[in-house]
């Protein structure tokens, strides 16, 4: 489902290289595990997929089932099914969440040629998805984000994730500034999203999300190559012996 | 050397000086009246004001009021269906208001032209101040309107709509409305019309004590008119006044806001927005009194900017030796779309109290790219992403009218605009 293919990428303000030659193929129904030292590469490559004018790609290239998306604007890459939540999902005042939910899955459904969702069936999607993700619907009537606490923030995220139906999730430590009953409600909803077509890519520090959300591969991503792969044990190795054992082995 | 030495007349000046000779005998008005206008049109051949006045340093009059339309009493038009469903509509069509209109319970009305003839608003045709151009011209050239008088405690349900529509030509008219002690009530001012036009509207409001008042200027002139307008208020005891005003069309506007507070416990609240397109002049000019101790005021002042517009907001707050107590914030916030437009802010806080709150703040920015990449990566193009976040900036303040039919009124009027604009 997603190939990436010797990429390379600088931002573009002031040219540093941030990811150098990164290979990395994700079939549909796997989860992936992206880990890797503070520095590596790990976000940009999150906002270089969801297409972030910041980053310039200059050389590689990134194919989403078998298309090449680097010519693809954020919104053509999220209506053609690629999602990212964010590590630090932004709050914009004066735009109200509801309205922001049904503007985003209508926009979405009519670059798919689907007629929009009518208001009874779009607030049942909603109160569900806020119910398995124990969010108070208060809480979406104020503006997007705003006063939402980190653990808020990243519920909110993932229900996006649910009522948008996208076939490529990329989660961008999602796990942080959530405590552990918060982490169990998160990873419950991701693992809801697991299917055979779908494929996942979790971005994380830590074994603690993966122990919820399992993977089926692991990726060490070091200055912006992917290192090291192998499966969920890789993660546990990790955790038990650090980084540097790795980034030995590579250098 | 003749140090008050007058330049030579623009066409605009001469055209309004010739206009004055060929109207004074059509205008209403007793000798008292007449003698206001006299003095008027003598501020006006000294000349229309220009940059080297302080208060109109942005807003050239002098130089950008190019043409003057002649009058034109055969126009027509026709009253607007209201902003607000059930309002009750005051309409001025063409300069000239209507022999018959709806019954308000607790409300008088009466025809402008009449008080003129009769000369009962004679006093309240004095200007405020030497620079005052646009006291100057109204009182000159009015010629109707509507006098209202909202009787002691009386409650309105439903707003009453003030309607200026010209239909080209020049057009004159005010609107003195005196709300009673306790009284509550929404009032609309709808200044808009289909033609060239050169228009002066000036609304004089006096509250009593405790009087609750919500006053809305939804301005909506077509891209040809000179639109020169003025809002004074006193406040009483304990009183509360809010003033909305949307600026979305006009050529050259100018929007003066002059409020004075004349009872302690007074609040007045100011918010705007300017929606400015094309190649347009828009200046919104506030000046505030706090005249007496206790009163409290708070402005917020948004502004989108595209296309060669150019606005202005000018915000001066005087805090009289006496007003000990007062709290004023004054903030003034610019989103600019486009590398044509711009935006001058000029805040003035002249504090001669020593136990007062003041405050004001500015900013001008473009749409914040984080917030559109957040959007888009959601799956909305970047046409719609822009305007939520558009209309985001200038919503917040329209939400916070906490009358929900006005609320959706106004953000229909702001949709409206962003079809025609976006």
């Amino acid at each position: 489902m997603l190939e990436i293919k010797n990429l390379h990428a600088r931002i573009v303000d002031d040219g540093t290289e941030i990811i150098r030659g990164l290979n990395l193929t994700v079939k549909a129904g796997e989860v992936a595990a992206i880990m890797g030292p503070n520095g590596s590469g790990k976000s940009t490559l999150s906002y270089i997929l969801a297409g972030r004018e910041d980053y310039e790609v200059t050389e590689g290239d990134i194919l989403y089932n078998g298309q090449s998306v680097l010519e693809m604007d954020p919104a053509e890459r999220a209506t053609a099914g690629i999602f990212l939540a964010f590590q630090y999902p932004m709050e914009i005042p004066g735009v109200a969440t509801m309205e922001f939910l049904k503007v985003a899955m209508n926009e979405q459904r009519k670059a798919r040629g689907e007629e929009p969702l009518k208001i009874p069936e779009f607030l049942k999607r909603v109160k569900e998805a806020a119910a398995s993700l124990n969010m108070d619907m208060a809480m979406l009537k104020r503006p997007l984000n705003v006063g939402f606490s980190g653990g808020e923030k990243k519920r909110a995220e993932i229900l996006q994730m649910k009522l948008l139906e996208p076939r490529l999730c990329v989660l961008d430590e999602t796990d942080s500034g959530l405590d552990i009953d918060a982490l169990k409600i998160v990873s419950d909803g991701v693992n809801a999203l697991r299917s055979p077509e779908r494929a996942i890519v979790v971005i994380t520090h830590y074994q603690r999300l993966l122990e919820h959300i399992v993977p089926d591969s692991v990726h060490v991503l070091y200055k912006g190559q992917v290192i090291k792969s192998g499966d969920k044990s890789l993660a546990l190795d990790l955790e038990a012996n650090g980084y540097a054992g790795v980034i030995g082995e590579a250098a | 050397m003749n140090m008050h030495s007058i330049p030579q007349r623009t066409q605009a000046e001469t055209a309004l000086i010739d206009a004055f000779g060929e109207r004074l005998s059509l205008l209403p008005g007793d000798g008292a009246v007449t003698l206001k206008r006299d003095d008027a049109i003598e501020a006006i051949k000294h000349g229309l004001p220009t940059r080297r006045l302080e208060s109109w340093h942005y807003t050239d009059l002098r130089r950008l009021l190019t043409s003057v339309p002649a009058f034109d009493s055969t126009a027509a038009t026709k009253a607007l269906p209201p902003i607000v469903e059930g309002s009750a509509i005051l309409a001025v069509l063409n300069g000239v208001s209507g022999a018959k209109f709806p019954a308000i319970e607790g409300v008088t009305v009466q025809r402008l032209s009449e008080k003129l003839t009769d000369g009962s608003i004679a006093p309240g045709l004095d200007p405020y101040g030497s620079d005052d151009a646009i006291g100057a011209l109204n009182t000159a050239f009015v010629a109707d309107g509507y006098f209202v008088d909202i009787a002691d405690g009386a409650q309105l349900e439903k707003p009453i709509e003030l309607q200026n529509l010209q239909a080209g030509g020049q057009v004159h008219v005010r609107f003195p409305v005196r709300v009673g002690a306790g009284a509550k009530a929404a009032i609309v001012e709808r200044q808009a019309g289909e033609g060239a036009a050169l228009g002066s509207s000036v609304s004089q409001v006096v509250l009593g004590e405790g009087a609750e008042v919500t006053w809305l200027i939804v301005q909506e002139q077509p891209e040809t008119a000179t639109h020169l307008a003025q809002f004074k208020a006193h406040l009483g005891k304990n009183s509360k006044l809010t003033v909305f005003f949307m600026n979305a069309g006009g050529k050259l506007v100018r929007q003066e806001i002059v409020v004075r507070t004349t009872g302690e416990g007074a609040d007045f609240k100011l918010r705007g927005i300017n929606l400015l397109a094309g190649d347009t002049h828009t200046d919104v000019t506030m000046v505030l009194d706090h005249a007496v101790p206790h009163t409290t005021s708070t402005e917020v002042i948004r502004n989108v900017v595209t296309g060669k517009a150019r606005g202005v907001f000018q915000g001066r707050i005087n805090v009289h030796q006496y007003a000990q107590k007062t709290n004023a914030k004054m903030a003034c916030n610019t989103l600019l779309l486009s590398d044509d437009g711009e935006f001058s802010t000029k805040p003035e806080l002249e504090i001669f109290a020593d136990d007062v709150i003041c405050g004001h703040g500015a900013t001008v920015t473009e749409i914040d790219h984080n917030h559109l990449f957040y959007l888009m990566a959601r799956g909305i193009d970047e046409k719609s992403a822009r305007g939520l976040l558009v209309k985001a900036f200038v919503a917040e303040v329209i939400e916070e009218l906490d009358d929900e039919a006005i609320v959706e009124a106004l953000e229909t009027r702001l949709d409206d605009w962003f079809v025609a604009h976006g």
